[in-house]
């Protein structure tokens, strides 16, 4: 991808990408960021109290975004200093091999100085947006 | 039940300082497939001008969860945790979380709206190092259920 502050624009669009969620990346990301909230990994009380299924947490999604950003200034996650989103909607995701499927894309929204610039996102999943207003200033090189 | 509105302005902490480790950015990496070789190898953080290895922007949400749980549980906000849904989340960093730092987290109320059966808390914390230093500032948006 190599984009560069240079050779983008106000509208560049940044190549949509999709992530898969499983079962297992739930209870992983569980383990790793210590929120065991029961609805994202016991279906049998995720529908119990009216879900569709078990869910993904919020900030999975949230986290898959930062991942898209990143990769998408050259890698490096530490070039992201500013990151905001709504979450619009829920991502119930199956037992199955094929879990859920998100899409993300992005454009930029404003460039800024210190080769800053701010990426507007858009991430879809079974045709909802599960996230609005998902903003990230990202230096670029 | 309604939150209690006075509970706005009200701060919490700064809770035991959180020790940012290797271990846990690389675990973390992997759980939502980050795969930046600077959340993992020391030389590459170093090569790219980071003290050691940095965490991902959304690792900030560990320490916040954990500095935010104090607002959230006291009685006397009357939060129904069960009923609970997270709105919005935000991230404002000075620089990247690394490797080593020992950081210390406070969390304001900022604000608290009931719209009918919905209320909604927002809440504010800032990550600083035990010397004072702003590293991030993390906001919450919660939106509590109406029974």
């Amino acid at each position: 991808m190599n984009a560069t502050y240079d050779s983008i624009d106000k509208g560049t669009e940044l190549p949509p990408r999709t992530y898969r969620i499983t079962r297992l990346d739930l209870v992983k990301y569980a383990g790793a960021s210590g929120d065991f909230n029961i609805i994202h990994w016991n279906e049998r009380v995720a529908r119990s109290v009216g879900l569709p299924n078990v869910i993904a947490h919020g900030m999975y999604t949230m986290a898959q975004v930062g991942k898209f950003v990143a990769e998408w200034a050259g890698g490096d996650p530490g070039a992201v200093t500013d990151f905001g989103v709504r979450f619009s909607a829920m991502v119930p995701v199956p037992d199955d091999d094929e879990g859920a499927t998100i899409e993300v894309s992005g454009k930029i929204l404003e460039k800024l100085p210190d080769n800053k610039v701010t990426v507007d996102v858009v991430a879809k999943a079974g045709g909802a947006k599960v996230l609005t207003r998902a903003r990230a200033t990202v230096r670029l090189p | 039940m309604a939150l209690n509105p006075e509970y706005a302005g009200r701060v919490y902490g700064p809770g035991e300082p959180y020790e940012v480790s290797r271990v846990k950015i690389a675990d973390f990496a992997d759980a939502i497939g980050e795969p930046s070789q600077l959340c993992r190898d020391r030389e590459a953080a170093v090569k790219a001008g980071y003290p050691d290895v940095i965490a991902p922007p959304t690792f900030a949400v560990i320490i916040d969860q954990r500095s935010t749980k104090a607002a959230v549980t006291d009685p006397g906000l009357g939060l129904d945790y069960s009923m609970v849904v997270h709105g919005e989340q935000s991230f404002s960093y000075s620089r990247p979380l690394h490797a080593g730092d020992v950081v210390v987290a406070t969390t304001t109320i900022e604000s608290i709206r009931t719209l009918g059966a919905l209320s909604m808390l927002v809440t504010s914390t800032s990550i600083d190092t035990v010397d004072g230093e702003h590293i991030c500032t993390a906001t919450s948006n919660l939106v509590e259920r109406g029974a």
